[in-house]
């Protein structure tokens, strides 16, 4: 295994709030790769839409000069995360290895105190068992779990994906290249908002956005320091 | 001094009380004192039953009816959702905690005060400690969305090598709870022992047998009165931190979290205050309720209420003095998402609770404890105690699911209503509590007939001057 290289990545997605055209394609997506289970409208209607991963819409001034403005929100992998302190049995915890923010659905006792705490309700709870309708039940991915009731799930930045990539790159005895990971959001964005990689790789696409100025996280005065970090402003809101 | 009473032809002399209406100046004698208290222990009768059966009912139906039917499909057929991940469990949680609290409190700060009073009130609102943690104690486990391994949150070794989290104030709450139940428990027991023993020697059959049990041999021999004293006034100093501990770290439950309005400093003495303030309430209602139903008239006088009352006065003031404190602080910090709480809570759609609780919390006790005549009222002392308890429970619904609507994001906030199941739920608990009560009230001796009798053995009128004053006789 590649646990000596793994240590140091600092897996990172930058999203490009210019680019996305709230088109939720990477909401499908991540339904499709991880399993995540279709609730259906009455639950939708109870604000219980079960998504990894969500546009967050914001209107921008007063009709008719109005603009939409789309976020898409997921789990910000944050470095120093307000859920995983919360967790009374470390179901949620940071994992070294990775550099992620894991959540272990075999230890979950679902308490729902890390939902609380997380600024960015990225967490999902499993209110029921889930159900996948025809042809739904066709295309589980078996590489991920499907969540009982009661334990809580959130965005893993596709660790299935990053894993095999790491298996792939230590089976073919070579350091991990920028590109081989893409998680299923960043993959199916047809606006190519999404990019995903290693910070610490510097020659690699993130390390270089990491540096644009149009560069913001979300909720930066919380400390908790995230992985995801957004584009913001460039060509609608020159400066 | 003399007074040029000449001077003061007009101005009415404070009548001095009747000595007789004081328990401790009205002693009668120690049989006939046991026989009241076990008299109406004997009588179970049809009243009683219809009272156990109905309240069993409900129990049923909430606990092993709602309760399982959440655990076989899901926390969803409860109203909790995203954001509101905590519902009307917790702030039941914190209620029944927050009454757990005044019983032992009220009854150790008296006990290590030395004050008289307390002597006919002790059991019933130590007893208020035990069942209202049994109560809320079922909370965290109703909540959990996989209540099948709760044992994960219990620190044993396992093969696995996994151990729990003691950051987590989740786990600061497991232990403060059961650590406060057993203290409270070994409270409520010790100073029940002689009474125990007393309600042994006046009875037969099987009752016989558990009173024998019940009472570890106490025969009454001066060193076991000399033991039982030392240990209870240990057990007083030792429980009153737990008590404070306890309340305090079911606070941090929100205080630690980072959500706008949770996270806050005075949280845990404000919600300590909140749980004296309710707690003091419940126990008025309760010894009213006792009072009236086992007819104890001769123990629980109107003295014991007014002075209850004036308690419930004193926390009522300081528990607006750490309310109007949270509140103007958020207000004053002007944080948007603050601004946006305190703007629901007054006009969003829990300005009603919110109106409410303030209503029944600070205008109705304000308006009328600070009466000698509405203090010594049975009837409107059950509805200014009933209602400081309804506007504590909103208090506790609003910071727990009134806060949790507004947060950091506004796409995803959020409504909340409890449905049926979650509603049922709550309402067994308060029918546990009451069953509780009831069952018990015909086994074990409410009032604590030594403590009385002691109280009324060392209570003397004596002449000081021209005056009669009542002296008390000190035990060490």
């Amino acid at each position: 295994m590649s646990e000596t290289q793994s240590n140091s990545h600092r897996w990172t997605m930058v999203i490009d709030l210019d680019r996305c055209t709230g088109c939720q394609a990477c909401v499908v997506a991540c339904h499709a790769e991880n399993n995540v289970p279709v609730v259906g409208s009455v639950e939708v209607t109870m604000s219980r839409s079960q998504h990894w991963l969500r546009i967050e819409r914001y209107w921008e001034g007063e009709y008719p000069d109005i603009q939409a403005r789309f976020i898409p929100v997921l789990c910000q992998q944050c470095q120093r995360a307000p859920c995983e302190p919360v967790c009374p049995v470390f179901a949620t915890y940071h994992s070294d290895a990775e550099n992620l923010n894991i959540q272990a659905y075999n230890r979950c006792v679902g308490t729902r105190y890390c939902a609380n705490n997380c600024p960015y309700l990225a967490r999902m709870f499993n209110w029921f068992n889930p159900y996948f309708p025809e042809p739904l039940n066709q295309q589980l991915n078996p590489d991920v779990t499907v969540r009982s009731r009661g334990v809580m799930e959130k965005c893993t930045f596709c660790v299935q994906r990053i894993n095999k990539a790491e298996d792939l790159a230590s089976a073919e005895a070579r350091p991990m290249r920028d590109g081989d990971v893409a998680p299923a959001c960043a993959e199916s964005c047809p606006a190519g908002a999404i990019i995903f990689g290693d910070l610490h790789d510097p020659n690699g696409r993130v390390a270089k956005l990491a540096l644009d100025r149009r560069g913001v996280v979300l909720l930066e005065d919380l400390g908790t320091e995230p992985s995801v970090l957004y584009l913001k402003g460039g060509a609608s809101h020159a400066a | 001094m003399q007074l040029d009473i000449s001077r003061l032809r007009g101005v009415r002399w404070p009548q001095e009380d009747n000595p007789k209406e004081r328990l401790m100046l009205d002693p009668l004698p120690q049989d006939e004192q046991n026989r009241m208290m076990m008299q109406p222990m004997l009588r179970t009768g049809p009243g009683f039953w219809l009272t156990v059966v109905i309240l069993g009912s409900i129990v049923l139906f909430g606990l092993f009816g709602a309760w399982l039917y959440m655990v076989r499909w899901g926390m969803g057929v409860a109203g909790i959702r995203r954001p509101v991940f905590w519902g009307l469990f917790i702030a039941s949680f914190v209620f029944w905690i927050g009454i757990s609290h005044s019983g032992t409190m009220i009854s150790a700060i008296l006990r290590v005060l030395n004050a008289e009073i307390r002597r006919p009130m002790t059991r019933a609102a130590e007893l208020m400690t035990t069942f209202a943690l049994a109560c809320g104690g079922l909370y965290p486990l109703i909540h959990l969305g996989r209540v099948w391994v709760m044992y994960f949150m219990i620190p044993a070794p396992n093969q696995r090598g996994l151990w729990q989290n003691f950051q987590s104030p989740l786990m600061w709450d497991l232990l403060a709870i059961t650590t406060y139940l057993i203290g409270s428990t070994i409270y409520v027991f010790l100073p029940m022992i002689p009474d125990l023993a007393m309600a042994r020697d006046h009875t037969t059959g099987w009752r016989h047998v558990l009173y024998k049990l019940l009472s570890l041999g106490w025969r009454g021999l001066e060193y076991e009165w000399h033991y039982l004293r030392s240990a209870l006034k240990i057990c007083a100093f030792a429980i009153l931190p737990i008590a404070f501990s306890v309340h305090t770290i079911v606070s941090w439950d929100f205080a630690m979290s980072s959500h706008v309005g949770w996270h806050s400093s005075i949280l845990g003495p404000y919600f300590v205050i909140g749980a004296i303030y309710s707690g003091a309430a419940a126990v008025i209602t309760v010894l009213l309720i006792v009072r009236g139903s086992m007819k104890l008239g001769y123990f629980l006088r109107p003295e014991h209420f007014d002075f209850l009352a004036k308690l419930v006065l004193v926390f009522s003031f300081a528990w607006t003095y750490f309310y109007f404190n949270d509140y103007l602080v958020e207000w004053y910090g002007g944080d948007w998402v603050g601004r946006a709480l305190l703007t629901f809570q007054a006009r969003g759609p829990v300005a009603p609770l919110w109106y409410a609780m303030l209503f029944f919390n600070i205008v109705v006790p304000w308006s009328t404890l600070w009466n000698k005549r509405i203090r010594r009222s049975p009837v409107l002392l059950i509805l200014i105690t009933v209602g400081i308890n309804i506007g504590m429970f909103l208090e506790r619904y609003i910071i727990v699911t009134g806060f949790l609507r507004r947060n950091n994001m506004p796409f995803d906030w959020g409504v909340y209503n409890p449905r049926p199941v979650e509603l049922s739920i709550a309402a067994s608990t308060f029918a546990l509590f009451a069953l509780l009560y009831v069952v018990i009230s015909r086994i074990i001796p409410l009032i604590p007939v030594w403590e009385v009798i002691e109280g009324q053995l060392s209570h003397s009128r004596r002449r000081l001057g021209k005056v009669m004053v009542t002296s008390v006789a000190e035990w060490d």
